[in-house]
């Protein structure tokens, strides 16, 4: 019986050493240049031809979207969608949005979508996996307390050390508060900003770390007791960008609409409107 | 002479069917009562209704002159003065033999650990069990765990012995082995009733042979009057067709 | 041809012997060939099954994408002692679980079981019980407990998302395996309780002594198989938020936008349930081995 198994093994394990060393195929980048007439709807690469598909997560919350319907144009990021489509000639009855899940949208594979505003930071890892465009939002931690907590005082990231501090999956924030903040009790990682607004208001945890305009939010207008503490910047800041398929041939057109809006001022328009206004305290 | 234990006018339906329909008995100490009949005359129910392992529909049963169905007596101490062994050995698979001759004296009576193996250990050494009390009851053949199944009966020192059909399911060269550990305790006085089909071991042992028939006790006598002279015509058509059978 | 009556018995069974011996070689030799041949079809038929369906998989074309996605080996590198100290915390909850769960669903069948009278209001709430937790999803389970408990803010009741993810598996796991026990019981013919009253037994020392051991070896397999299920289920634990494998690998997931990690996570799980897959395995052999002996 032993006999047998081990050539068997044998024939098993070689087959599957063989598939992992596979066959290495060195992918081509795009690096095409973006022309003001490579940038319009004749001649760019959509998914349909005339239209430019949008994606962001559902729910889609404020003030990056109101009332969960991107095709308002209403919050931070479907204005910019919206901006960013008429650079590139498509007017909003061009403009389609589809739903992808933050998990689904970096994963390899072909995309259902053109680009994907979804509060995305840019890292260089992650621009391994895909492409992003030029960033068009640069966004502080902050950190939110709920009320009767006793770090409701704090003013600077070393009084926060003992605090047991929730996080959402997925975003930047967990990096942040390891590399700023240090705590001595692991975080708690949560499914989503539903759940880390619950784990908020039942005092699962001390403090939230959330992205500043989120803080705003949640304040504002989820748990109203809650208040923000104040906002720190993760090293190496927090720029968002729009996430394309890797090599995407729409990247750098992408990146010259948002150069555009910025230089004429319209990219910081929006982001008054829709972002500005209160700003927190300083953590140090 | 006195009555270990006694039926008057038990009776025990299942349902609609009647299984039991008036049975009067009396058993003596030191005597052997045999039951003899068809299949399904209703030997088995009533020997699970003296061990008040069913509950009887009306009449009484006694033991040592006490009312033992009566809803104030706690079966369980019933049980442990009277022991039953079935058709099916019933052994239990889980323990080896000399545990399971251990265990109610153990459980159910209280008694010491130790003592009870060591009077396990004799009990199965004297009915030549000895070298098979470590093994577990698959490993026996059919003889030696009925012997063992009335071996674990006895340890707990009943006042009467209850042996429902106990060599029916054993093959025929086995059968000789529990027959004459049912003898042996005849000799030792042991107060028995015995459910059987052995009609040759029933005429030898007996005191009293009963002969049940749809549910009644239809003729009863000594040995030599039933099978020599049995009066009922349903006693002789029995008897003619065991016979034929070749069970005498 | 008259020379066998000339050979004295000891030659002619030394050459019977002789013979048999020489017949019983030929026939092993050829059992031998036999197996032998046997053995290089099904290899070479593996071979080229397995090598098929890798040739399929490293041809397509998003092999290289999917390949540095999945299998990145500095992924995993970076990864993988995250996720195996926080796979402490998975073998700590199933460990405890587990023990919970193997006494709590042992009471509920108890309950299911009994004719008791006096006990009926446990048996009602022991068949809702069950009715309940079976029906709702462990991942529901998790949620509900490990949020609304402390919503209720009840002095005294434990908030550590550990504690509410263990008491929410243990409830659902409960419901599954007091069903396991109680088909292990009901399998236990009756003719054993009657044997065990008829010794003077109580009806709890005939369950205690005889029914329940023979019930549990008999359902020894689906129960083992069970615990193999928990041990994947404690990662539901990480959605209230402990930093279990399956949520650091996520973390590195979601950081880095490479799915390396998760491989990472699966092939730690799968170390620690094969040894259980394997004693499963032994164990029902050697039961039906058993079965089988005692039939024959």
């Amino acid at each position: 019986m032993s006999a047998r198994f081990r050539i068997v093994a044998l024939a098993l394990a070689g087959t599957i050493v063989l598939g992992a060393c596979g066959t290495k195929k060195t992918t081509s980048s795009a690096t095409t240049a973006a022309t003001a007439a490579s940038c319009t709807p004749a001649t760019l690469h959509t998914l349909s031809k005339g239209t430019l598909t949008v994606a962001t997560d559902k729910p889609a919350y404020p003030p990056y979207f109101e009332n969960n319907d991107p095709k308002n144009g209403k919050g931070f990021e479907s204005a910019v969608a919206y901006a960013i489509a008429a650079k590139l000639g498509y007017p909003p009855a061009q403009v389609k949005w589809v739903t992808e899940p933050f998990d689904s949208s970096y994963a390899p594979g072909p995309k259902t979508f053109d680009f994907d505003v979804n509060e995305i930071s840019i890292t260089p890892v992650r621009a391994k996996a895909v492409d992003f465009s030029a960033p068009y939002f640069q966004a502080p931690q902050a950190v939110v307390v709920a009320k009767g907590s006793k770090y409701v005082n704090a003013t600077s990231l070393a009084d926060l050390k003992g605090a047991l501090i929730g996080v959402q999956i997925g975003t930047t924030s967990l990096a942040a508060v390891n590399a700023s903040i240090k705590p001595t009790k692991q975080p708690r990682v949560f499914n989503n900003s539903n759940d880390v607004v619950t784990a908020l208001k039942e005092h699962l945890v001390d403090a939230v770390v959330v992205d500043l305009p989120t803080a705003f939010y949640l304040t504002a207008a989820q748990v109203p007791t809650a208040k923000i503490a104040g906002q720190f910047s993760a090293p190496g800041g927090d720029r968002w960008g729009a996430l394309l398929a890797k090599n995407s041939p729409l990247t750098s057109c992408v990146t010259r609409a948002i150069g555009q809006l910025r230089a004429s001022g319209e990219l910081g328009q929006i982001t008054n409107r829709w972002m500005g206004g209160a700003s927190a305290p300083q953590l140090s | 002479m006195t009555a270990v234990l006694e039926l008057r006018g038990v009776t025990k339906s299942y349902g609609e069917r009647e299984v039991l329909r008036g049975i009067d008995l009396i058993v003596d100490e030191n005597k052997a009562l045999a039951l003899i009949g068809a299949s399904g005359s209703g030997k088995s129910t009533m020997l699970r209704c003296i061990d008040l392992l069913e509950e009887i529909d009306d009449g009484d049963v006694l033991l040592d002159g006490e009312v033992i169905t009566d809803p104030s007596v706690n079966p369980i101490s019933i049980r442990r003065r009277l022991g039953l062994v079935f058709q099916q050995f019933n052994l239990f698979p889980n323990m080896t033999v000399v545990e399971n001759v251990a265990l109610a004296p153990r459980r159910a009576h209280r008694e010491p650990h130790q003592e009870a193996l060591a009077h396990a250990r004799e009990l199965l050494a004297r009915f030549g069990l000895a070298d098979r009390e470590q093994d577990y009851p698959d490993r026996l053949s059919g003889g030696q765990q009925q012997r063992v199944a009335i071996v674990r009966a006895l340890a707990t020192r009943p006042r009467a012995l209850l042996l429902d059909e106990v060599t029916s399911a054993l093959d025929p060269e086995l059968v000789g082995e529990v027959l004459d550990v049912v003898r042996e305790l005849k000799y030792e006085g042991m107060t028995m009733v015995i459910a059987t089909h052995e009609m040759g071991f029933a005429r030898e042992v007996a005191d009293e042979i009963c002969f049940l028939h749809q549910g009644m006790i239809v003729e009863r006598g000594r040995p030599e009057e039933i099978f020599g002279s049995p009066q009922r015509p349903e006693t002789q058509r029995f008897l003619r067709r065991l016979l034929e059978g070749r069970r005498l | 041809m008259d020379g066998r009556s000339q050979r004295t018995p000891a030659e002619l069974s030394g050459r019977a012997a002789s013979l048999a011996s020489d017949r019983r070689a030929a026939r092993t030799a050829a059992r031998r060939a036999k197996t032998r041949r046997s053995i290089a079809i099904s290899t070479v038929s593996t071979i080229v099954v397995l090598g098929g369906l890798t040739a399929l998989i490293v041809t397509s074309p998003g092999w290289p994408t999917v390949r540095e996605t999945f299998f990145s080996w500095p992924a995993f590198k970076e990864s993988f002692p995250d996720v195996l100290r926080a796979f402490w915390l998975d073998v700590r909850m199933f460990v405890i679980v587990e023990v919970i769960v193997l006494v709590l669903a042992l009471g509920i069948a108890l309950c299911r079981v009994t004719r008791a009278p006096a006990l009926f209001p446990f048996k009602l709430l022991a068949t809702v019980y069950t009715d309940i937790f079976r029906g709702i999803p462990t991942i529901l389970v998790v949620y509900l407990i490990g949020f609304g408990v402390p919503a209720l803010q009840l002095t005294g009741v434990p908030t550590d998302p550990v504690v509410l993810g263990c008491a929410a598996l243990s409830l659902s796991y409960s419901a599954y395996v007091a069903e396991v026990y109680r088909a292990g019981i009901d399998s236990v013919h009756r003719s054993q309780t009657a044997a065990a009253l008829s010794l003077g037994l109580t009806g709890g020392q005939a369950m205690r002594f005889v029914v329940l051991p023979q019930a549990v070896r008999r359902v020894l397999p689906p129960l083992l198989n069970d615990f193999i299920s928990l041990q994947k289920d404690v990662a539901l634990v990480s959605i209230i938020g402990p930093q279990e494998a399956f949520r650091v690998a996520q973390i590195y997931q979601g950081q880095n936008f490479n799915f390396t990690p998760l491989v990472a996570a699966a092939a730690l799980y799968i170390a620690v349930t094969f040894p259980l897959a394997r004693i499963l395995d032994r164990m029902q052999a050697r039961e039906r081995r058993r079965r089988e002996a005692a039939l024959a």
